[in-house]
């Protein structure tokens, strides 16, 4: 196993990635989650497909999709360049995949820790005089931590593997957009650097497994406050 | 103080009626499950909307539905104790009790402390709620509201998820609010008869959606055309009887306005006034004053009124001087008694059948 520069710069560029796009997707995906949880509404079937899409179409599907939107000749795309904002093989275009492919697992654990909520708790804490901000800071938000934080941690981890939408989008440049899973695709593509390849699998490894100790963590300490203990 | 009610509101095929009006003290709302009641004070905690009508309280309206004003349920102030408590179960017991104390202008009635030490709290302050009875987190639910400071309680049939014991555990404290430290008018629903007979002030009887009969509650529990709708088994006159001795062999001896009842199982003090509940079933009429009878409890009485029931029974509303009470007998025999309005004889009252929760203050 040997660990270079360029590996290096990968797992960096991952958890770069992954971080924006954690950072950007909780408040949307706690807000979809939540409509979609508590509001009906006209197109309310559409917009759980729309959000589940991603889940279920290969995900270089994805990419050819965000290439044609925002590609350096769509319109969008173009449109976006003009205010400075480029997505097309660059690391933010990385981070607008990994949003849209890590979505549909932060909703769903989102939603179902929104569902989980009693509306009669809220409905008790009206009645004690609390505005419907307060019912929500002080009942609501408190109770769906967990979820918020489970939703935020998978929405993590698939951002650190996300490959098939991120290499399509934004390729594959060494040290521009070449993230953990693209390099060590491109290592396994040149005979001998298998030694290369296995250390950046168990960088991956690492990360994955930390991600979910931190989550199971992190929700065992929020339940423990919730339960009182 | 009053609430005034007038609501209309249609769900599926259940369509509810309901006036009503709610002094002070406590109004019962009774019924049986399904009649409404939920519904009824969910309208008046601003939770539900109504079809169509008002909700007033003194000078305000609470909701109209021809001006379309509706009050949000965090501005009506009312305090509602829901049958299931309701607790957040991420917040201790104190921080439950401290929820809603920032949203309140009014200075407090009782301290967190009074309040504890009243529903009998202060051991459990530091618990989490889902380590907590069934009676302590009613006796919880019901602090917190007492402690957003309401203008008036809403209590959800606050006992009917706890048994027997649980309930004389809370009885004494509703008891204690409708007579001293927060004297603030509560609405209770309820299905059980001897809670209604126990605390309430005024009685609004609710069947179908409809309500059948309201006024004071020795008045509705004294209606012979009331007993069908707080069943037969059920029904019976609520009396105020003052403690006059304590016997040896455990019999009291408590005054009416024209006569003395020699009762088990009374703990009050002599001298208080307590209430007794009893039971129409429980009543014998005699034309005569009986003599060699096991019961010494004999009440001279006048008939009121003769009710026919649908069945083979009768309702006879009595008044014994200025007490009123009510016996249920047989449509034979008031054909073979020849009972009629007006009529002077004898009710035969049997001591032990006075439960000693039928004997509140």
């Amino acid at each position: 196993m040997t660990v270079d520069a360029a590996a290096w710069d990968a797992l960096r560029l991952s958890l770069w990635v992954a971080c924006w796009a954690t950072i950007l997707a909780v408040p949307l995906a706690l807000w979809v989650a939540w409509i979609l949880a508590r509001r009906d509404f006209w197109g309310k079937t559409a917009l759980n497909a729309a959000v589940h899409l991603p889940l279920v179409l290969p995900p270089v599907v994805t990419g050819y999709l965000l290439l044609s939107l925002f590609g350096r000749t769509a319109p969008l795309g173009q449109a976006l360049e003009s205010i400075g904002l480029r997505l097309a093989f660059h690391w933010s275009g990385a981070v607008l995949a990994a949003i849209i492919m890590g979505f549909p697992l932060m909703v769903r654990a989102m939603r179902l820790a929104i569902e989980a909520v009693d509306p009669k708790l809220e409905e008790a804490a009206l009645t004690l005089g609390a505005p419907r901000r307060d019912v929500f800071m002080r009942v609501t938000l408190p109770l769906i931590v967990p979820g918020i934080l489970a939703g935020a941690v998978m929405g993590f981890a698939k951002a650190v593997g996300e490959f098939g939408a991120t290499i399509t989008f934004v390729a594959n440049i060494p040290g521009q957009t070449q993230t953990l899973p693209s390099a060590i695709w491109s290592a396994l593509q040149i005979p001998g650097a298998e030694g290369r390849a296995a250390a950046m699998v168990l960088m991956a490894c690492v990360l994955a497994v930390g991600a979910i100790v931190l989550s199971e963590l992190l929700a065992k300490r929020v339940a423990q406050r919730i339960a009182g203990t | 103080m009053s609430l005034i009610v007038d609501i209309q509101h249609r769900f599926g095929d259940f369509d509810l009626t309901v006036a009503f009006e709610a002094g002070p003290g406590i109004t019962a709302l009774f019924g049986r499950s399904g009649a409404g009641k939920t519904t009824v004070v969910n309208a008046v905690a601003g939770l539900l909307t109504p079809d169509q009508g008002r909700v007033r309280f003194d000078d305000q309206t609470l909701f109209d539905s021809t001006t379309g004003q509706d009050l949000p349920a965090d501005k009506r102030h009312f305090g509602y104790v829901f049958q299931d408590a309701r607790l957040f179960p991420h917040l201790t017991v104190r921080q439950n009790l401290e929820f809603g104390a920032k949203y309140t202008q009014n200075a407090p009635v009782a301290s967190l402390d009074e309040t504890a030490d009243l529903l009998g709290l202060q051991g459990l302050l530091a618990r989490a709620p889902n380590t907590l009875s069934g009676g302590e987190k009613q006796r919880v639910a019901l602090g917190r509201a007492l402690l957003s400071q309401p203008r008036m309680l809403l209590m959800d049939e606050p006992l009917a998820s706890l048994d027997g014991p649980r309930k004389q555990d809370i009885l004494p404290f509703l008891e204690q609010l409708r007579d001293g430290l927060f004297t603030i008018p509560i609405l209770y629903v309820s299905h059980a008869v001897d809670e209604v007979a126990r605390l309430a002030d005024r009685l609004v009887l609710l069947q179908d959606g409809q309500v059948r009969a309201q006024g004071p509650l020795f008045d509705v529990m004294a209606d012979p055309a009331a007993v069908p709708l707080l069943g037969v088994r059920e029904a019976g006159a609520v009396l105020e009887a003052e403690v006059c001795a304590h016997a040896d062999d455990g019999l009291s001896t408590l005054r009416l306005s024209a006569g003395n009842l020699e009762l088990p199982g009374v703990q009050a003090a002599v001298g208080s006034t307590v209430r007794l509940r009893v039971l129409a079933q429980d009543v014998i009429l005699s034309l005569d004053r009986p003599d060699g009878l096991s019961s010494v409890n004999i009440l001279p009485v006048k008939i009121d009124q003769v009710h026919p029931g649908d069945g083979p029974g009768a309702a006879i509303a009595l008044s014994s001087g200025t007490d009123r009470l009510l016996a249920r007998v047989t449509a034979r025999a008031v054909k073979e008694m020849r009972l009629h309005q007006g009529m002077h004889c004898f009710a035969i009252i049997k001591a032990t059948t006075v439960a000693p929760g039928s004997i509140g203050r």
